[in-house]
């Protein structure tokens, strides 16, 4: 990685501006020049470095819930549930971790009611209890990693 | 017409496209609003209004680049867990958010005798002994060493990416929601 693409990295998690030259006015910050700014996104998205550049949504805020499931599963059926967990649209960010609870997965959908729905669903489907864990509070850190 | 989804946050027409456009990342040229604009039917000067009130009210929490961690060297990604009496754990997390190592910080519910732990945060790292040193670090610094704990590494990622939140709003995916 070189200095423009740290530069980028580390000086873009935080926001971008919304002005008629938003990379005009980011680039200065980081003493890039537009052109230089643009180049780089480019490229890091090309690279899969970055999946996206955009924004960040506050799924609540959209109306619906959103909520972390944890599931114990034994290692010879693990490979089978996580299959038909991640058949679900509204499942990402399904981690394996070691702890007795080995799978953990964000749950998004569009209407409340539904989340309840899914993970009855999965918990037919796989035969084992799904523990839903819904944020109760978020307390502020900055997510960003530096590099 | 029919009801706009996403009341009151969509208050014309146009609104749906533009947080599709918007959803699908930001243009790379040199005024993206402008060319965001472009395709909704939107002046430049109409976006950028839009798209401030957005940010301001909070539907969008903030724009700027999404890194896929692991492709960073960021591999030793921990979640610790506590059982932090309640009348204690906010005053507990924000000492935790003190420390620039956490990413992130929530309060839980606990689910029985299976999982006891209340207070949940994250360390993204790019080595697993730091990250252990940092998590000593965390439990020694906040006073938290008579607390039963957990951490969790996580040993396989199945999904990150390519979900989308909603079959029936097929505008948001769930790459642009933060892990939960």
């Amino acid at each position: 990685m070189n200095d423009t693409e740290r530069a980028i990295i580390n000086g873009l998690q935080g926001g971008f501006p919304i002005c008629e030259r938003p990379f005009l006015a980011a680039a200065e910050q980081l003493g890039l020049s537009e052109e230089t700014l643009i180049d780089g996104l480019r490229c890091l998205l090309d690279n899969g470095t970055l999946s996206r550049f955009g924004p960040m949504y506050h799924a609540e805020r959209l109306g619906g819930a959103l909520s972390l499931v944890a599931m114990e599963i034994p290692a010879a059926d693990f490979d089978r549930v996580a299959e038909l967990v991640n058949a679900y649209p509204e499942v990402a960010h399904n981690y394996a971790r070691d702890h007795a609870l080995n799978m953990w997965f964000v749950l998004a959908t569009e209407k409340p009611e539904r989340k309840d729905w899914i993970l009855g669903d999965i918990e037919r489907e796989t035969g084992y209890p799904a523990y839903d864990m819904p944020k109760l509070a978020e307390y502020f850190v900055g997510l960003r990693l530096e590099v | 017409m029919s009801a706009l989804p996403f009341d009151p946050w969509f208050t014309d027409p146009r609104d749906p496209a533009l947080f599709e456009a918007l959803q699908e990342g930001l243009p790379l040229v040199s005024r993206p609003y402008a060319a965001m604009g472009e395709r909704v039917g939107y002046t430049e000067a109409e976006v950028i209004n839009r798209l401030r009130e957005w940010r301001l009210s909070g539907l969008i929490k903030r724009l700027g680049v999404i890194v896929r961690h692991r492709r960073l060297g960021y591999r030793a990604n921990a979640m610790v867990v506590w059982d932090v009496p309640d009348t204690e754990v906010s005053q507990v997390a924000g000492r935790i958010c003190q420390y620039s190592f956490v990413t992130l910080c929530y309060r839980r519910p606990r689910r029985g005798s299976e999982w006891p732990y209340n207070l949940f945060c994250m360390i993204h790292g790019q080595d697993r002994e730091r990250v252990e040193s940092q998590i000593r670090q965390l439990i020694e610094g906040c006073g938290m060493t008579a607390w039963p704990t957990a951490t969790l590494f996580s040993t396989r990622c199945f999904k990150q990416r390519g979900a989308r939140y909603v079959p029936s709003i097929e505008t948001v995916s769930l790459e642009s929601i933060e892990p939960a």
